[in-house]
């Protein structure tokens, strides 16, 4: 009963009819029911976490409900490896999102009750879209959760946040439309072999000329790399996290993006094989441009949020390219970094959040001295920082490094350049570091007080996911690494035996 | 000569007949009853009328024959589900037709003249909408189930007629009104003749006017090809021109704009099911077997029409002018069914005419309600920041728009899934590859009237909602239902269509 993904699903959208049920006046205690509502479905996944058999490489959790019988589709959801690391990810970020954003939703267009709404119905939809192995449910979920982010991010943002929404929708809805092409080629040739069908699995059989796979490839592919963002389509990630609340930039970068990666693995690669080692060279070449412009341009960057997203499509990048070294090594340090990823974006959108919303600036050069004023939250930023450049000790360290090992075992030049990432990445982070938190305290900055007690309760959780990962990897990777392999080995792949030195 | 006594089955062709019954009583009424109580009374026998006909059509839905008039029309699934799409939408347009603050008070009168303004003072407004309305549904009812080219033609005409009339009866801006008319009772007539030049030449091919006849010619080719050629081409004009497909889509933006909005949201979604319907029915049955010589044409016009009607309606500045070029959009869509060919697409076609008939009717309903002291306002600079002043109006035409758009969870993204997988089946990737493009497009536009109505502040310029009347709400509320239930358990809607949707010829 406990270990239903549909009760979990279900969960966040009781908690929305509850909060729409409260009477308008009541903000605090359409908060209080959000809180409640998602820890509850934390603990929920924590509790299916530990159920869930590790070695065990076959979807887990199965349930499957007949929904549009006419066209063979399926209410049907499971998990493996990689989809409970990500559910997990998402459902712990979502409580800390709500304590941390505790007053982000006052200065919308709409009440503070549909905030809430917005963020629990995005809930069930984050843990949906992971959990999906009906291609059809997938999509639905897929294109449908945009519509509460267009709203979260053009009702609460600030700045020129209904362009910023704007853009962010018709991006997202084209790179699904040309999914939705692929899927409904998907559906037609299963139809001509043995049945129409959805079905993940099944369709993975299906027999197709190299031309229609790469085509049906880039269908998904295109969506998936606007997701994601993959250079040169991550021109409307900067707009979003510049307008959208901390809050909200957490479950944009931190969540939906990951969906993007979160598909590559789970349709390009298990759909196409063939096509997407035909495509590898090209999107690893993407993946390591991601990683260096992204990087150059968070250096340049002069905006606090503007920064965070540019470090994050440098990191996109390297997810992408341990998806596409086609090594295990590769695919579990790019899922590890996906879960990383979702803690570091936390810690820096929501210390970042706080420290704009008190300064009343974004502007990076506005800040200075800040750990004189506010020490914890000058230390919580740079511990946010130290993991977002993958200090050793810190969780990203493990992560970027296996995806550069995975990496260079089979395309050497590629991890090397990547590297150069890492350079920059200290750079990006080091530079903001230094004007905002130490030197001589500049002006406008005396008075800034420091985290409050809730402030404090929500990062710390973030921050100790991010320590102790680092130091002791292995409970996540014990998850990730069957799961891997597994993808690998459906490929067709095996991992290259690693040179020896003294050849 | 031989004189043979017509039999009719009086059951089959019961919808059609109560609805003339009721239209020729309407017409006595509008002489005979007093003014007080003529709205009441017609609107009484319009829906008792339309649901009375809609209860039939649910009795013979099993019912098979070729035989009901004469072998003039066919009654199969198809048929029965396309004559209940056109009820149930005509009987949600009449709730909005029964606000006669939308009809001018005397048709006759010339517009600003002294007969027009004491028809309005002394309240005496004339309802002669009433039976136009249920001559132009029994029209429709007739177009999709006649099986020769003689009774498409009479069907053609009666639905047409009331309908140019009913263009003409708007309250406000009345020369625009009738301008729309005249242009729409033209470019009809144009195409009417188109058509009767192409039954001509397929009369000359096949030496027979029934379609099983023409496709006994086709199907043996026996005749001239060039005939039929001339004769699918110029038939097919006057099909193309009924659903608004580019290039014979000029009428559409005018006459919507024109038109009383109810009219027009009755014009939109009904007309668009009827001749589709008939479309779907002489291509599938008769023009099957000639597939090579229309499948191209007709994929190049549904290509130019999707995208043509989704780039132009982004330039709209007028909300009934938008949505018409989204209709025109549609239209392309929909034309993929008729390509399709094949069984799935004309389930598709089906579901997608009466999913999106429901919300066009919603959609107009809403632009209904919006209004200042002279009426209604389409402009949509006006409509900035409506979501703050009425935000259940505002999310109603925002939920509309996404099903428009086919966005998932709403009835439009189910029909658009399956009648573009449908044509993928049937192997024309181009039409669907161009349908998907052009949904981006067309999703530009609809998210930017949502962006105006939620993301911009109100202006104040007197712009303001009517608080809907009882009629109005419930044609909203059951079209947002429909449009809703449609997309997340469409499953008893598809089966039926499904075990119905099976041409007899």
């Amino acid at each position: 009963m406990l270990n239903s993904l549909t009760l979990l699903m279900a969960l966040p959208i009781i908690g929305s009819i509850v909060v729409a049920l409260l009477p308008k006046t009541k903000e605090t205690l359409a908060k209080q029911v959000a809180l409640i509502t998602t820890l509850i479905v934390a603990g929920a996944t924590i509790a299916m976490a530990v159920n869930f058999q590790r070695d065990n490489v076959d979807l887990q959790f199965v349930e499957k409900y007949s929904w549009i019988p006419t066209f063979g589709i399926n209410f049907a959801v499971g998990i493996d490896g990689l989809a409970l690391v990500l559910i997990l990810m998402s459902t712990v970020l979502a409580p800390i999102v709500v304590l941390a954003g505790w007053n982000e939703a006052h200065g919308g267009r709409w009440s503070v009750k549909v905030f809430y709404i917005l963020i629990l119905v995005l809930e069930t939809m984050m843990i949906g879209v992971f959990a999906a192995t009906d291609v059809f449910l997938f999509y639905v979920i897929f294109e449908a959760m945009l519509i509460p982010v267009y709203f979260l991010i053009g009702g609460y943002g600030t700045g020129q946040r209904s362009a910023a929404a704007v853009k962010f929708l018709i991006y997202s809805l084209f790179g699904g439309l040309l999914m939705l092409a692929s899927i409904i080629g998907l559906y037609v040739m299963s139809g001509a072999q043995g049945g129409h069908t959805f079905d993940l699995q099944a369709l993975s059989q299906l027999e197709m000329s190299s031309t229609t796979q790469n085509f049906l490839f880039l269908g998904f592919f295109i969506a998936f790399a606007i997701k994601a963002p993959l250079w040169p389509l991550h021109t409307w990630l900067p707009d979003a996290a510049d307008s959208a609340t901390p809050g909200t930039s957490v479950l944009l970068l931190g969540v939906l993006d990951k969906v993007g990666t979160f598909g590559m693995i789970r349709y390009c690669l298990t759909l196409f094989p063939d096509a997407s080692k035909t495509f590898t060279p090209m999107i690893l070449v993407l993946s390591v441009i991601s990683i260096v412009y992204g990087a150059f341009l968070a250096i340049g960057q002069r905006d606090l949020k503007r920064l965070i997203a540019f470090t994050s499509i440098s990191h996109f990048g390297f997810i992408t390219m341990g998806i596409f070294a086609m090594t295990s090594q590769g695919q579990s340090g790019a899922t590890l970094y996906m879960f990383n990823h979702g803690f570091s974006t936390a810690a820096l959108f929501l210390v970042g959040g706080w420290m704009i919303s008190r300064r009343g600036s974004s502007t990076i050069a506005d800040f200075g001295g800040l750990q004189r004023v506010t020490p914890v939250m000058a230390w919580s930023f740079f511990l946010a920082g130290m993991s977002s450049l993958a200090l050793p000790g810190m969780s990203s360290f493990v992560s970027e490094f296996l995806v550069l090992v995975g990496t260079f075992t089979r395309y050497p030049v590629h991890a090397v350049i990547a590297t150069f990432g890492i350079v920059l990445a200290a750079l990006y982070i080091l530079i903001p570091v230094q004007k905002a938190l130490h030197g001589p305290t500049t002006a406008g900055n005396e008075n800034l007080s420091d985290l409050n007690l809730r402030e404090k309760i929500a990062i710390a959780p973030v921050i100790a996911i991010i320590i102790a990962l680092g130091f002791y990897p292995s409970p996540l990777l014990k998850v990730i690494n069957p799961a891997s392999a597994h993808v690998i080995a459906q490929m067709g792949f095996t991992d290259p035996a690693p040179t020896n030195g003294d050849k | 000569m031989e004189f043979t006594t017509p039999v009719l089955n009086y059951t089959l062709l019961s919808p059609i007949l109560i609805l003339l019954g009721a239209a020729l009583i309407s017409v006595l009424v509008e002489a005979f009853v007093s003014k007080a109580l003529r709205p009441i009374t017609q609107l009484s026998i319009t829906l008792g009328a339309l649901v009375l006909a809609l209860v039939q059509v649910w009795r013979i839905r099993n019912e098979q024959s070729l035989t009901a008039a004469m072998g003039s029309v066919i009654i199969d699934g198809p048929a029965v589900l396309m004559q209940a799409s056109i009820l149930i939408i005509s009987i949600i347009s009449v709730f909005l037709i029964a606000d006669t603050e939308h009809f001018t008070a005397l048709a006759a009168s010339l517009p600003g003249s002294d007969e027009e303004r004491q028809a309005v003072q002394s309240g005496n407004q004339v309802t002669e909408v009433y039976p136009l309305t249920l001559f132009a549904v029994s029209g429709m009812l007739l177009f999709p189930i006649s099986s020769d080219l003689i009774t498409l033609f009479v069907a053609l005409e009666m639905l047409s007629l009331p309908l140019y009339l009913m263009a003409g009866l708007s309250r406000r801006r009345r020369l625009a009104s009738q301008e729309s008319a005249l242009k729409y009772f033209l470019l009809g007539a144009f195409s009417s003749a188109f058509f009767l030049f192409g039954a001509a030449f397929l009369y000359g091919y096949s030496a027979s006017v029934t379609f099983a006849g023409i496709r006994d010619a086709v199907v043996g080719s026996g005749g001239n090809d060039v005939f039929l050629l001339i004769g699918i081409s110029f038939l097919s004009v006057g099909l193309l021109f009924k659903v608004g497909a580019v290039p014979f889509h000029a009428w559409s933006p005018d006459v919507y704009q024109g038109s009383p909005t109810p009219v027009t949201a009755f014009m939109a979604a009904a007309t668009k099911v009827a001749a589709f319907g008939a479309m779907l029915r002489i291509y599938y049955t008769s023009f099957a077997n000639a597939q090579w010589s229309w499948t191209p044409m007709l994929t190049v016009i549904a290509i130019v029409t999707m995208v043509f009607g989704s780039l132009v309606a982004i330039a709209q500045r007028d909300v009934k002018r938008m949505l018409a070029y989204s209709s025109i959009a549609h239209a392309g869509f929909l034309l993929t069914g008729v390509i399709a060919l094949n069984k799935a697409g004309l389930e598709a076609s089906i579901f997608y005419l009466f999913a999106y008939g429901i919300a066009t009717v919603g959609g107009f309903a809403i632009v209904t309600l919006v209004r200042d002291a002279a009426g209604e306002v389409t402009d949509l600079n006006r409509w900035k920041g409506l979501g703050k002043r009425s935000p259940w109006v505002a999310t109603a035409f925002a939920g509309f728009l996404l099903s428009f758009a086919g966005i998932p969870l709403t009835s439009g993204f189910i029909g658009k899934f399956s009648i573009f997988s449908a044509a993928y089946e049937s192997g024309a990737k181009s039409v669907v590859i161009a349908g998907v493009l052009s949904s981006a497009i067309a999703a530009f536009f609809y998210i930017r009237v949502i962006v105006l109505m939620f993301f911009t502040d109100p202006v104040e310029d007197g712009t303001s909602v009517e608080i809907p009347s009882a009629l109005t709400s419930l044609s909203v509320i059951f079209a947002m239902i429909v449009t809703i239930a449609l997309g997340v358990f469409p499953a008893p809607v598809l089966n039926l269509i499904s075990d119905l949707a099976t041409f007899i010829r």
